[in-house]
């Protein structure tokens, strides 16, 4: 079988072919005018007392104009690096101690922090705010330096569909061990602690409860009650949990207890969702001036700022953890829907870790199979 | 055609007919050594300039992370190895990974090849949207994929009846949602420019259509089929989200793996072990693939009269064509895509617009709008298309050729796998690797970790081997005689690389560029590793959005992923009309 061939005389190549050509050309290069690579140059006039650059997660944020006011304040110009992954920004720290990505580290939790001292990415700094005194009390055990400060604390708790089991009549489930109960089989949806930091955290909080000896057994006794983990803290609210706005099945997750006041409905007063104090893990954040930092008065002003009233007040709204400080006041939601657990279970930064790995190792034999 | 009438008789196999050498140079009249070494130096560059640009943003980054886990103390310690393998999940993973990756690309050919005829060959209302619409799903952030599918797969969703939710076929199902594009838009490419008649020939004669289908129309679409396959199995086989968000870490993968021990336990030594199996796995199937590639290639009759005839149901392979379409688009696609956008316009109170007026304005405390990010997404993606499409079409270029030697044609060969390298190997050894080379560059004083740049660059890393993909099995596909007789005809060598190779190439722009954008729009790879300049891109902003509580935040991620699905539509659908002016040409 033949077929015929196509080709035509090269000069019948019309010369529109190039035209064309030429013409894509140039709309591409009319494009890279607005291109990031040709505008990113813009930025970097650098301002008089210098830049300070701050290394954080994903999560943070400010309201706006309290950045422009420091920068207003002290001449610093300040450059935010944000890493998508909370659980992974202290391990790029320690890649990158030999070159840091910045100044200041914010964003570091006390199930990373006694790591982050002992690869000695952070250095100490003095802190002139009032509030230090109030973020000693957070202080990581065996940093007497004070190489790291808390600035923001929070709890992660269970949180419960309040009327899910109004409209159910089942009776609320009130403690970790209530969960074992068939009765709320197949209602509980947690992040996977590998994962998912506040994964981690509600993993943190089972060891605290039920000691090095039980919480294995816990957990078991979760799995054969129904036990759903999902991939991320997103996955499992917005998707699996009844109240979080995707309609999902289970009416008991993990979160934070500053969760409930984002459920009020619309002209409501009371929220739809309920933290369960009993269940909780306290997280708290930590900032610290990276070793090897370019710019490290710039970053020792900035530590400061992030203590300051203005900030601390500003970050239940904006980065929905609690300020150290003790002389700022909550919003009335979170004062009214969002109190902290009086007695959130603990282990020590030291125990986490050295023990991280293998508790979560265990934990994956247990419950993923 | 004076011309045309002696290459007709029949196809050179590949490499058997004399190609032209390499550097494409043909017959060069005596005397014009100068015209010989320019189009010498003119390769040299071809090649080099793709491979400076992958040896600094990828295999240097990579080998500097990967060379930690193996250096301890100055002194290279291999023990990793055995330990790692002694682990008897090793073992799992990386039979899971064989699995969802074959399955799965399995999944993605028997619906994508039908979907790839009705797109590319035939001819119907509103085609051009129909082909921008099935790329949506490849564009989309996995944590959106995760709202989009888990929510209609849970319990209590609209297809939770299905019992599929956490299942190794909602992993599958979500892996051909994704790569559908990838085998429609590679595989569709060529075969509209295949010429109809060599089918219309057979069927003359008295073939069945599927006869015509399995003798004639396959096998010429081979090399087309194997590239797609290629790079569906690396995006499989490296899925990352997609697998931890529908199945979770029970159907961990190889990249699962070095996920954790990467970002997790910072346990550099599993990470460097698995790196390397997952090397070994890619280098297999792209040697698979390549081999698959080469037995089918040859040079093909292009063009001819125009390809796309109207859809005709009566015959039987445009009807199965359109039942397989119709069921995979409205079934697979639009479903989770429908899911999302009717999410997106439910509000506190009923239904509205609420969630879009929301992406106007900076959400809670993103510094941003949705819109602004938007902004921000199409810049790095411009620059990110241009840079792979001057590295990617050299390297399609340079490995168009099909070299007398065998040692040039091996190196041609091995220079076409090394640039998929970058969809094969983990994205956070790629990321990871930025951080710990990318301080100071070559040694130059300026810090690309925190730069935007290296956003665009490490997007670019994966948009070449989309880019070389797209244009290489239409260039190849030219027959090396036309060359030769363009050159015998007196053109010089630039001018048979503008008047053959370039015009042809052309050909495929449009898809290329388009898939080029659609995978920066779509932030793959290192990109999720970087450190992030301030102004965060659509994709980051999402993710943002649904890391926080809240109706509202919620509502907006969902609004601002239909606006992302949207852009990529928009962009996908104009960078096909690029190409138009070629359609009806004088080919």
């Amino acid at each position: 079988m033949t077929t015929p061939r196509t080709t035509r005389p090269l000069r019948r190549i019309p010369l529109g072919r190039g035209a064309v050509a030429v013409a894509a050309g140039c709309s591409l290069a009319a494009l890279t005018a607005c291109s990031a690579i040709g505008g990113a140059s813009a930025d970097d006039e650098s301002s008089a007392a210098g830049t300070v650059t701050l290394v954080t997660h994903e999560s943070f944020g400010l309201s706006e104009g309290l950045l422009e006011q420091f920068e207003d304040e002290t001449g610093l110009s300040v450059e935010i690096v944000q890493q998508a992954d909370a659980g992974a920004l202290v391990n790029q720290l320690v890649l990158t101690k030999d070159a840091p990505l910045g100044d200041l580290v914010y964003g570091i939790d006390n199930a990373f922090a006694s790591r982050a001292l002992d690869e000695g990415v952070v250095v100490p700094a003095d802190v002139t705010a009032p509030a230090a005194a109030d973020a000693a009390a957070y202080a990581v055990p065996g940093d007497d330096d004070g190489a790291l400060t808390a600035v923001d604390l929070g709890d992660v708790c269970l949180n419960i569909d309040t009327t899910w089991f109004a409209a159910q009549g089942v009776p609320e489930p009130t403690t970790l061990d209530s969960l074992l109960d068939p009765a709320y089989r197949d209602l509980l949806v947690v992040p996977d602690p590998v994962t998912s930091s506040p994964g981690l955290a509600f993993l943190l909080a089972t060891v605290g409860a039920f000691g090095e000896d039980g919480w294995v057994d816990y957990w078991a006794g979760l799995r054969d009650n129904g036990l759903q983990v999902a991939d991320g803290w997103s996955e499992a609210y917005y998707t699996d949990f009844t109240a979080g706005g995707g309609d999902g099945p289970r009416p008991v997750v993990l979160s934070y207890a500053s969760s409930p006041p984002f459920t009020v409905p619309e002209g409501g007063d009371e929220p739809t969702t309920r933290a369960l104090l009993d269940t909780c893990f306290r997280q708290v954040e930590y900032a610290g001036v990276l070793a090897g930092a370019a710019n490290p008065e710039g970053a020792a002003q900035l530590l400061d700022f992030l203590l300051s009233d203005d900030v601390q007040a500003d970050i239940p709204g904006s980065m929905y953890m609690y300020p150290v400080s003790s002389s700022v006041d909550l919003p009335d939601e979170w004062a009214r829907w969002a109190p902290l657990s009086d007695a959130p279970f603990e282990v020590s930064s030291t125990d986490i870790t050295e023990h991280r790995e293998q508790w979560l190792t265990t934990w994956s034999d247990t419950v993923i199979g | 055609m004076p011309i045309s009438a002696q290459a007709t008789a029949d196809r050179p196999a590949p490499g058997a007919v004399g190609g032209a050498p390499v550097g494409g140079r043909g017959p060069v009249p005596g005397g014009r050594a100068w015209g010989a070494w320019s189009g010498r130096l003119g390769w040299a560059v071809a090649v080099a300039v793709p491979v400076a640009f992958l040896t600094v943003f990828f295999v240097w980054p990579v080998l500097e992370i990967v060379g930690r886990g193996f250096v301890v103390d100055g002194r290279l310690d291999l023990s990793g190895f055995g330990e790692v393998f002694a682990r008897p999940r090793t073992w799992r993973v990386v039979g899971q990974t064989l699995a969802q990756a074959a399955v799965g690309t399995v999944g993605a050919l028997v619906l994508g090849l039908p979907g790839a005829y009705l797109l590319h060959r035939c001819r119907f209302r509103g085609r051009g949207a129909l082909r921008a619409f099935v790329t949506v799903p490849f564009v989309l952030p996995t944590v959106v994929v995760g709202v989009a599918f888990r929510s209609l797969l849970v319990d209590g969703g609209l297809l939770g009846g299905l019992g599929l939710d956490g299942t190794f076929a909602a992993i599958v199902l979500a892996l051909v949602f994704f790569n559908y594009a990838v085998v429609v838009r590679t595989v569709g490419g060529l075969w509209e420019r295949l010429d109809p008649r060599a089918e219309q020939a057979a069927r003359a004669l008295g073939a069945s259509h599927w006869r015509v289908l399995r003798t004639v129309t396959l096998p010429a679409l081979g090399p087309a089929i194997a590239s797609a396959a290629s790079l569906v199995f690396l995006f499989c086989a490296t899925a990352f989200g997609t697998v931890l968000v529908l199945g979770g870490r029970r159907y961990g993968t190889v990249e699962t793996e070095i996920w954790i021990q990467t970002t997790q336990f910072l346990d550099l030594r599993a990470a460097a072990v698995l790196s390397v199996v997952q090397l070994v796995v890619v280098v297999g199937a792209l040697a698979v693939a390549g081999r698959a590639r080469a037995r089918t290639e040859r040079a093909l009759p292009l063009g001819g009269p125009e390809a796309a005839h109207p859809v005709r149901l009566r015959d039987p392979l445009d009807a199965v064509a359109v039942v397989v379409t119709a069921v995979t688009v409205l079934g697979l696609l639009a479903a989770p895509l429908v899911n999302l956008v009717v999410r997106s316009l439910r509000t506190p109170d009923g239904w509205g617009l609420d969630n879009y007026a929301a992406l106007a304005v900076p959400q809670d405390t993103l510094a941003v709008s949705a819109w602004h990010a938007a902004g921000t997404s199409v810049r790095t993606a411009v620059d990110a298309t241009l840079l792979a499409l001057l590295v990617g079409g050299l390297v399609a270029l340079v490995v168009s050729r099909r070299p007398r030697r065998t040692s040039a044609r091996r190196a041609v060969a091995g220079l076409d796998a090394l640039f998929m390298l970058p969809l094969g190997v983990s994205a956070v050894t790629v990321g990871f690797g930025f951080l710990v080379s990318m301080d100071s560059p070559l040694g130059l004083p300026i810090d690309l970790r925190t730069s935007g740049v290296l956003v665009a660059v490490a997007q670019a890393v994966v948009a070449v081997p989309l880019v070389v993909r797209t244009v290489l099995p239409v260039l190849r596909a030219v027959d090396p005689r036309q060359r030769e007789v363009a050159a015998t005809l007196g053109a010089a060598p630039g001018r048979v690389l503008r008047t053959v190779d370039l015009a042809v190439a052309l050909r495929a722009l449009g898809l290329a560029l388009g898939f080029a954008f659609a995978a920066s729009l779509g932030e793959f790879g290192a990109t999720s590793f970087l450190a992030r300049p301030q102004d965060p891109t659509l994709p980051v902003v999402i993710f943002r959005l649904l890391g926080r509580p809240g109706a509202e935040n919620y509502g907006a991620a969902l609004a601002a992923s239909v606006l992302l699905a949207v852009l990529t539509s928009v962009i996908v659908a104009v960078c096909e009309r690029l190409r138009r002016p070629g359609i009806g040409g004088a080919w």
